[in-house]
């Protein structure tokens, strides 16, 4: 994208964020608009679709199958797998199709992040592979993805003992913000996803970029949490739509 | 893919070859017949370019993004096009993550052949400044689902992707190179299209699926640009065909060929 218009939209969000509003004009404890979609994919055990913002996001689950090569199966629990992969048209300019070093680590942090929620001693030997592709990549890709391979998972019949939610919350001119988009990412003082277990009261994801005092890095994290909140929400509904169950007949 | 000596495929080829016997396929479909196509441009916002192409289960999206880059040395004052494709392990349970497999590179090398031998691009007119930059068009082809026949879903996507792409615009001032605000559709002068057949024993079909792929003796693909020119030609599979058989295979491709762009 142009240089011309980043420099546009960096103004924007200087002059917005006084006002209290964004340069998307959300409020400040808002989401950006989300929308997930389950058993998208016909050759997948299970999948999903988000789209978070911009972020447009397929997760594809294969498993539990056997592991390849076999000594790395666990004797007495199956391993989660998750591989992250960006497509090279998700940013600009055109990106390497090869697994970048950022790509492995969020992998691992997403393997992380899921495993807790995953009752993976049902399936000892064997392996359980969730894939991410980021096809159009707008800031939080890692938050989007623990969120749709959770849905992914479970629209691959794996028993959960919850569903893992993710959001960040940052900091951008002095006030903390929830679920950054892709400029706010760039221009704002600071930056922490997390992925959070309602049920079980548990942070699975935590990260953090830039320089904050202890107590506005608290405030991110509750604020994150509040987000992860609304979208286990969706994630429930997303999930509901699929088994065919409505407001109404759960009442 | 699962190789064809398996047990499984052997089943499978076997229960395909009765049903052809009888002139019809598994799915139902006729020999000279395609599945449902569908085709979305657009998808992408981050894109020059973008075109999403359903067929049956295959779903092949193509991204097409244009940047400044070197020229190759032998071509200082020409744009430069390139075709990649990636196979996502969500594609299908046999599909690993890693380096491009031999398909994927296959796939990407026959899309390119098409839009390159269809000149596609007037390529002089892609630099900005000879010798040091020009216009990249990258088409990224991204197999997100596979149930056969990827290489008429991904010339179809990328085509279509193409048409429909915009590329930044810059100005030149006394080597500088500036980024306006304007953009301006590629001029795209050709749209090859790809129509692949297979032969199982001795009987051709279109479009065949991944289990048709799995078992057949030979494949062809070819495309043919809007005046039904032959725009490039792969033979692929490990029996060969006769010239009869070549004939008659040309003859309904280029029939199937007109069909398919329709849908442009």
């Amino acid at each position: 994208m142009s240089k011309a218009k980043i420099t546009t939209k960096k103004k924007t969000t200087t002059k917005k964020t006084k006002e209290k509003t964004r340069f998307d004009g959300r409020k400040a404890n808002e989401l950006r608009p989300l929308k997930i979609e389950s058993s998208v994919l016909p050759n997948a055990d299970g999948s999903a679709y988000i789209e978070m913002g911009r972020n447009k996001i397929l997760v594809g689950v294969f498993g539990p199958r056997e592991m390849h090569p076999r000594r790395f199966a666990k004797p007495n629990e199956a391993t989660l797998r998750c591989r992250y992969h960006m497509s090279p048209f998700s940013v600009d300019p055109r990106r390497s199709p090869a697994p970048s070093r950022r790509d492995t680590e969020i992998g691992m942090v997403m393997n992380w992040a899921i495993e807790p929620a995953v009752f993976l001693e049902k399936y000892p030997r064997s392996v359980i592979d969730v894939y991410a592709e980021v096809l159009e990549a707008d800031g939080g890709t890692r938050t989007a993805c623990i969120n749709a391979a959770t849905v992914a998972l479970v629209d691959a019949g794996i028993p959960m003992r919850d569903l893992v939610s993710s959001c960040a919350a940052g900091v951008i001119d002095g006030q903390i913000v929830l679920d950054l988009g892709d400029y706010e990412d760039k221009e704002g003082e600071a930056d922490v996803p997390v992925a959070y277990l309602p049920k079980l009261g548990k942070i699975t994801l935590l990260q953090m970029d830039g320089i904050l005092p202890i107590k506005v890095f608290t405030d991110c994290v509750d604020l994150a949490i509040d987000g992860c909140l609304q979208i286990n929400e969706i994630q429930r509904e997303a999930l509901k739509k699929k088994y065919g169950i409505s407001e109404e007949a759960e009442e | 893919m699962a190789s064809k000596s398996g047990i499984v495929s052997r089943l499978k080829r076997r229960k395909i070859q009765e049903v052809l016997g009888a002139g019809n396929r598994m799915d139902g479909r006729a020999l000279d017949e395609y599945r449902e196509i569908t085709l979305k441009t657009g998808p992408m916002e981050k894109t020059s370019g973008s075109a999403e192409v359903t067929i049956g289960k295959s779903r092949v999206l193509v991204g097409v993004k244009v940047q400044i880059g070197s020229p190759f040395e032998d071509t200082p004052e020409k744009g430069v096009l390139m075709c990649n494709a990636e196979f996502t392990p969500i594609a299908h349970p046999t599909f690993e993550p890693g380096r491009p497999g031999e398909n994927s590179i296959e796939l990407a090398r026959v899309v390119d052949r098409g839009l390159r031998s269809a000149e596609i691009l007037d390529f002089g007119k892609l630099s900005l400044i000879d010798g040091s930059a020009v216009y990249m068009v990258f088409v990224d082809i991204y197999v997100l689902s596979y149930d056969g026949n990827l290489f008429d879903a991904a010339a179809l996507a990328a085509i279509a992707a193409l048409k429909t792409a915009k590329r930044p615009v810059h100005t030149v001032k006394a080597g500088v190179i500036t980024l306006t605000k304007k953009t301006q559709a590629l001029k795209i002068l050709r749209s090859p299209l790809a129509v692949t057949l297979a032969k199982i024993g001795d009987t051709f079909m279109v479009d065949p699926t991944a289990d048709e792929e799995e078992v057949l003796d030979a494949r062809l693909t070819v495309a043919f640009d809007e005046d039904g020119n032959i725009c490039t030609i792969q033979k692929g599979g490990s029996d060969g065909i006769t010239t009869e058989e070549l004939h008659k295979a040309l003859e309904l491709a280029q029939v199937k060929a007109a069909e398919l762009r329709k849908h442009l």
